[in-house]
């Protein structure tokens, strides 16, 4: 196992409530070298915060406790800030969800592409330039050597978020997180550095998790899929098994609320209304007692107010659930 | 950066009253570093045959003299042009010393917050609750008077606004993801804050150290006319005035041409200064 969390909880302190706020509870999962990983959920549902924890970059006001949290034979629980400058962008590497934001505006992409090269692989000024070229040339971005002088501004959304994978890739991470890279991007872009993440993953031997909102890009393109909810894994299995069969109501519903879940039944454009989830991810301080989506689960009964709900490992393939009323039949 | 400053002048171009003010540095610049050439007599010679005498073009005035002499008979065009070189290179030096030590300070605050913040904070506060020019007076009667000392009083003054503005700017900018990124691909703090944030705080910083200019020159001119600032013989115009400040009804001409000479550059750097401010906030840039 390339990375492996048990049970991490991430807490953050607050001044504007007494105990200090529970973002992240309990959440195990683990990656094997060369996969994808999809983590889909709800916004504040704690995948972002998550990911942070994996790269150490949160704030000092989150308190993060797990069993065990090892990526690649290092203990992520007991690292100091020097050793993680060492991991971060050499063995695990991000990208971010908008790529104009996460460039520095005020320096050229040779500046900040080079820069990046030189200081983790320890090469030439010359050497790195020409890495970058070559990088860039990877990643798709038609005569190189030109863009290395553009400032972030000069260059579409699309051409900065190769960039970004560009410089995320740079060091052959054995890791990439890639936090919803294709949300400010416009569709037709998407597909593209979709195809490109999933390339470079085939060609680098690289694992990937994927962030997103978007269950048609996760189905596609991830071997595991988890789905997350108000700070808990709700539901994992592999992501063909998972859509098809999905045994949390929440699986369930949000699959049911994408746009093209009823054209795929009918081959026609549905004429009822989109179907949603009523209402919203509780708020940190408005949790409610036993499984998390209870207020808003039509199959909602007594039992489920009850306490803590535990996960459910079902089958060789790891299918696990939080629910006890799971949705066995087919859809 | 190129980027930056050709838009910058672009956005400049339009605000006529600021290219005034380019124009009118450029020349005092000119004027300053040409000063040995342009002046038609040594600052410091004194013609014991001319005393206060009136500029040329009023009667009673001597086409040698072309502004006068002052009451020792010392050239005052002469000495108006060498104390352009005083007023200009102490207004740099402010601008520079206060420059460098407030972004620092206010970058460190900005950045580390918590105690460190508070720290600098309370002080810059202290400083500023002071009325500048007490402060500077009490910081050079420290220190003893002379031009220098008045360089790094007038200084200390500045700090805070440079403290205060880099701090916010700073606050804003560490939020932004181009730093969690950089943080990610293995920066260190020192280059988070110098080499990616800082640049991003340029845009005010540049106005502040314009208006600086100006402060900087009419604070140490003011030290000057307190005795406090340049001392005899040098020619600073702030000086100039003091010295000529018993002979304002007999000869007002050494009261008025240092008085005006102060006046005009330091308009000159307000105008500039705020049409930098104008060019550089986006906000201001919609509206127009």
């Amino acid at each position: 196992m390339l990375l492996s969390v048990k049970n991490l909880n991430i807490h953050f302190k607050s001044d504007r409530s007494p105990s200090p706020i529970h973002a992240v509870r309990d959440l195990s999962f683990s990656l094997k070298q060369g996969e994808m990983l999809g983590i889909v959920g709800e916004s504040g549902s704690g995948k972002s915060i998550t990911n942070m924890a994996l790269l150490g970059l949160l704030p000092d006001s989150a308190i993060v406790k797990a069993q065990s949290a090892t990526f690649n034979q290092h203990d992520l629980l007991n690292l100091k800030e020097k050793e993680w400058q060492k991991i971060r962008g050499r063995e695990v590497s991000m990208i971010f969800q908008d790529p104009m934001t996460a460039l520095n505006p005020f320096l050229s992409v040779q500046y900040q592409l080079v820069e990046t090269i030189q200081t983790h692989l320890k090469l030439s000024k010359k050497d790195s330039i020409d890495k970058a070229i070559e990088l860039l040339s990877l990643v798709g971005i038609p005569s190189p050597k030109d863009r290395l002088k553009a400032y972030p501004f000069e260059l579409s959304g699309g051409m900065a978020q190769r960039v970004m994978i560009a410089m995320a890739i740079s060091t052959n991470p054995k890791l990439l997180i890639a936090d919803e890279p294709t949300t400010a991007l416009d569709v037709t872009i998407q597909k593209q550095i979709l195809n490109l993440i999933k390339m470079l993953q085939e060609k680098n031997n690289m694992s990937v998790i994927l962030i997103t909102h978007d269950l048609g890009v996760v189905s596609e393109y991830s071997e595991r899929l988890q789905v997350m909810y108000a700070g808990e894994i709700v539901e994992t299995g592999e992501t063909k098994e998972l859509i098809k069969h999905p045994h949390h109501p929440y699986t369930h519903a949000l699959l049911a609320s994408r746009p093209g879940a009823l054209v795929d039944n009918q081959k026609r454009i549905p004429k009822t209304a989109l179907p949603s989830i009523s209402g919203i991810v509780p708020a940190f301080n408005q949790r409610p007692i036993g499984c998390q989506f209870n207020p808003r689960c039509e199959f909602m009964t007594h039992e489920c107010q009850q306490g803590h709900i535990g996960l459910t490992t079902e089958g060789p393939k790891l299918r696990e659930y939080r629910c006890i009323h799971p949705l066995m039949g087919s859809k | 950066m190129k980027v930056f400053l050709k838009e910058l002048f672009f956005e400049l171009r339009k605000n006529r009253g600021s290219m005034i003010g380019v124009v009118i540095i450029i020349l005092s610049v000119i004027v300053a570093v040409l000063a040995p050439l342009l002046a038609p007599h040594d600052p410091t010679h004194i013609y014991t045959d001319s005393l206060n005498l009136p500029p040329s073009f009023v009667a009673g005035g001597s086409s040698r003299f072309f502004f006068g002499t002052d009451d020792l008979g010392r050239d005052l065009l002469s000495r108006l042009i060498y104390g352009s070189q005083v007023s200009l290179s102490v207004g740099f030096a402010v601008v520079v010393l206060s420059l460098v030590i407030g972004t620092f300070l206010g970058v460190i605050a900005g950045f580390y917050g918590g105690l460190i913040d508070k720290t600098i904070m309370r002080i810059t506060d202290l400083i500023m609750s002071l009325p500048s020019i007490l402060f500077a007076i009490v910081i050079v009667a420290v220190l003893g008077p002379g031009i220098s000392n008045a360089i790094v009083a007038v200084s200390i003054v500045a700090i805070p606004n440079f403290v205060r503005i880099i701090r916010a700017q700073v606050m804003v900018e560490k939020s932004r993801q181009y730093v969690a990124a950089a943080k990610l691909f293995g920066a260190g703090n020192f280059r988070l804050m110098f080499i990616e944030i800082l640049p991003n705080c340029m845009a005010p910083l540049i106005v502040q150290a314009t208006l600086g200019f100006s402060d900087g020159i009419l604070n140490c001119a003011a030290l000057g006319f307190l005795g406090l600032g340049a001392q005899a013989p040098m020619s600073e115009w702030g000086t100039m005035l003091s010295d000529a400040r018993s002979y304002i009804e007999s000869s007002p001409w050494m009261v008025t041409l240092p008085g005006l000479c102060i006046l005009i550059v330091v308009l000159s750097f307000n105008l500039l200064g705020d049409g930098l401010r104008d060019a550089l906030d986006p906000r201001l840039k919609k509206q127009s």
